[in-house]
């Protein structure tokens, strides 16, 4: 038998996992992933960006792809939108760069600008 | 469970089941395992998404991409692009999402824009078979609530405030049901849950059933903690394997986690529930019949009163409500009967569904807020009527209710205003026709129904309604006589007067009703021996145009009867008296030179 403070762990864990079915309001991650992105590394980008998010139980970060972004020579482009704010473009980006994104864009509100598609020309 | 970036949602209601949808999971899962993709990407099964006709329908998420008309070979591709590269496969996707410059979320396009759902919220949305998925969206939280912090009083008190009332066609509000049982002393008590869902074309609790059953679950417990019962039963009807599979699924899970059970969330409240089949006569769905065939007897109604509220199941106070009804509760709950009673009329209260069939666009299920009106229903959820044909009118309340005709398009849809046009809200179905429906053929088809489906106990029924059919026969081949329309209609009010059950009381509504609307189709079937509508074969006529036939004579060579003469080269002749209407000669004729008329 489940007591309601369990009924209430299983309500939380479940809706970590299958509320990207519902309308979404919290920060999406869009990792570009045509043949381009996937030629230049962006699989890696994806899976750790899904592995970190799982990693802080981020229930509210959606992680998903997009075909070509159209600037083929700085992928693997990763894509941050959180709410009310403007959208973040990085380029370029790798494993261990992934990881800062999340660590410190996503979860703390720090645009990591170094790696911004501005900081590149 | 694990986390997964992208959920692919894969209808098997019966509808997309019976078109394929299990061998495209299957698909699926092979795929992504070809890919690699497994532990990034989830397979899930749900009950129906309510656009029946695109069938077999799959939802991608996060996208909420809207595949529609599924093939297995195409999930190689939607892997392939969507969930590898990211690339929406826009040739697949429901025609209406796609756009000029952008692809619309479902809940922008017609059919779903002015959809509110309630009883059908997590249809589609989540995997009925797992009960961790309704948990998460708030599932069994409407219980808790109920158990930990309210009396049985308080509940019944919602109930009432919230309005609710029966989805299974009378309309009885629904917590004056629940007070009556409340106030029934006595050591058992039952709470049962009506899915025979007998209307033809109606499935709206089926799919209620298939895709959230723990919902169903939840509210018979709410209602048994209300009246004080320890004991449900759900009667479906045996034709519903899926709806069946599920719900003793979902019984099995809810009593390993204490949900059902002597001790339910430790609160000391005990309810338990079983599935009863039902072997699909119309006539049980009727609640003492309902009642009658849960105790192993012939599923007969009896007069009323006792009341079940009083003496029900075995003897025992009973509550009966319609699945749907039941859908509603938890919500009630959890939102507040305020936000409730906020939608629809004065006096219909929240929304209603409504499965659409017969000669409209999207055949589905649509919930609806009531007041609704029937033309927003029809024409902009609906999309309309196919082939660019002329509406008529739509049958409301199945066998027991009526037509709308067009004149009464605008009509807000609740339960007193369909009564007032001689229909009724009935479950739901909704059956809409166009100019080539022949009227008295509608008539006649629901009164051969019930013709079938009268249990026979009573005399009104068993013998009236038989009698009413003759003549429909008779009009509808062509013998109808001056004075058949009067006869009708005394049947009709003898039959709706002395009925024992609401079966009885009904049958005759759809005669009625068509009488009032199309009265001239009638007259112009028994007077000119017409039918406007070109369906009643007894009524048909076929000719030869005598300036477009060539003289081939095939027609002459199909003609089983041999009524066609004529010679070679010279127009030919088609003999009225012996034709037996069979449309051979107008099918095979190379030069369109035989009409029918
Ligand atoms: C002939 C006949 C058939 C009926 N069939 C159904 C049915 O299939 N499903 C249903 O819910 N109610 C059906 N009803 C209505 C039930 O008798 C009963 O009113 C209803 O289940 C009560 O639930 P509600 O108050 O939630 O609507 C039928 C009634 C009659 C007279």
């Amino acid at each position: 038998m489940k007591s309601i403070k369990e009924l209430e762990e299983i309500r939380k864990r479940t809706l970590d996992t299958i509320n990207i079915r519902k309308e979404r309001t919290g920060t999406r991650v869009v990792v570009g992933m045509a043949t381009c992105g996937i030629a230049a590394g962006a699989r890696p980008v994806l899976l750790t960006v899904m592995d970190e998010v799982k990693k802080n139980n981020l229930s509210d970060v959606a992680v998903t792809q997009t075909g070509c972004i159209g600037m083929c020579r700085l992928e693997p482009i990763v894509e941050v939108y959180r709410p009310n704010e403007e959208k973040v473009t990085y380029v370029k980006v790798t494993p261990s760069k992934a990881l800062r994104i999340v660590n410190e864009h996503i979860m703390q509100g720090k645009v990591v600008d170094e790696y911004t598609i501005g900081s590149e020309d | 469970m694990e986390m997964y970036r992208s959920h692919v949602m894969i209808c098997k209601g019966t509808g997309c089941n019976s078109a394929g949808s299990e061998r495209i999971a299957q698909n699926f899962e092979a795929e992504l395992k070809k890919h690699g993709l497994e532990n990034e990407v989830v397979v899930e099964r749900t009950g129906c998404f309510g656009l029946c006709a695109l069938g077999p329908i799959v939802i991608i998420y996060p996208e909420a991409s809207f595949y529609s008309q599924v093939k297995p070979e195409d999930v190689e591709e939607i892997v392939k692009e969507h969930l590898l590269k990211g690339r929406v496969v826009k040739r697949l996707l429901y025609a209406e999402t796609v756009a000029e410059d952008k692809i619309k979320s479902i809940n922008e396009v017609d059919f779903y824009k002015k959809q509110v759902r309630v009883a059908l919220r997590n249809c589609g949305v989540i995997n009925p078979e797992n009960i961790d998925e309704y948990i998460a969206f708030d599932g069994y939280k409407a219980i808790e609530k109920v158990l930990t912090t309210m009396t049985p009083a308080e509940v019944i008190d919602v109930v009432k405030r919230s309005g609710l009332r029966g989805r299974g066609g009378g309309g009885f509000p629904t917590g004056l049901k629940w007070e009556f049982a409340s106030k029934s002393v006595n050591d058992k008590k039952y709470v049962l849950c009506n899915a025979d869902e007998g209307d033809p074309g109606a499935f709206m609790d089926r799919s209620v059933l298939e895709g959230d059953p723990h919902a169903i679950i939840e509210a018979m417990t709410i209602a048994a903690y209300a009246i004080g019962a320890d004991q449900g039963y759900v009667y479906c009807r045996a034709e519903y394997p899926i709806a069946v599979k599920r719900l003793t699924i979902a019984i099995n899970q809810a009593r390993e986690y204490g949900l059902l059970g002597d001790n339910i969330l430790g609160t000391g409240f005990k309810f338990d529930m079983e599935v009863r089949l039902g072997a699909g006569a119309f006539v049980c769905g009727e609640e003492t019949a309902l009642i009658a065939s849960i105790e192993g007897e012939r599923g007969m109604p009896r007069p009323r009163p006792p009341f079940p509220a009083v003496k029900g199941l075995f003897g025992k106070p009973t509550i009966l409500n319609n699945v749907e009804t039941y859908a509603n509760i938890p919500q009630i709950f959890l939102n507040g009967p305020e936000w409730f009673a906020s939608m629809g009329t004065e006096k219909s209260k929240g929304t209603k569904v409504f499965a659409l069939g017969g000669k409209i666009n999207n055949t589905g299920l649509v919930e609806i807020p009531m007041g609704t009106t029937m033309r927003e229903v029809i024409f902009e959820i609906g999309g309309g009527i196919p082939n660019g044909k002329k509406y008529k009118a739509a049958q409301t309340g199945g066998p027991s209710g009526g037509c709308i005709p067009a004149e009464h398009l605008d009509v807000e849809i609740d339960y007193d205003n369909l009564i007032a046009l001689g229909s009724m809200m009935g479950s739901g179905g909704l059956i809409v026709m166009d100019e080539d429906n022949c009227m008295v053929d509608i008539a006649r088809y629901f009164l051969d129904f019930t013709v079938d489906e009268s249990c026979g106990k009573c005399t009104p029924c068993r013998e009236g309604t038989k009698r009413m059919l003759e003549i429909l026969d008779k009009i509808t081949e062509g013998k109808g006589e001056k004075g058949d329309i009067e006869m009708l209609e005394t049947l009709a009010h003898t039959i709706k007067n002395a009925s024992l059950c609401g079966l009885g009381q009904t049958a005759p509504n759809p005669v009625l009703s068509t009488l009032t609307y199309f009265r001239d189709e009638y007259e112009a079937h028994i007077k000119d021996k017409k039918c406007p509508a070109g369906v009643c074969q007894g009524l048909a006529k076929y000719f030869v145009i005598e300036e477009k036939c060539k003289g081939c004579g095939i027609c002459a060579k199909q003609c089983p009867v041999s009524c066609i003469s004529g010679k070679p080269k010279t127009p030919y002749v088609i003999d009225s008296a012996k034709c037996v209407k069979c449309g051979v000669c107008l099918e095979k004729c190379p030069f369109k030179a035989i009409v029918k008329q």
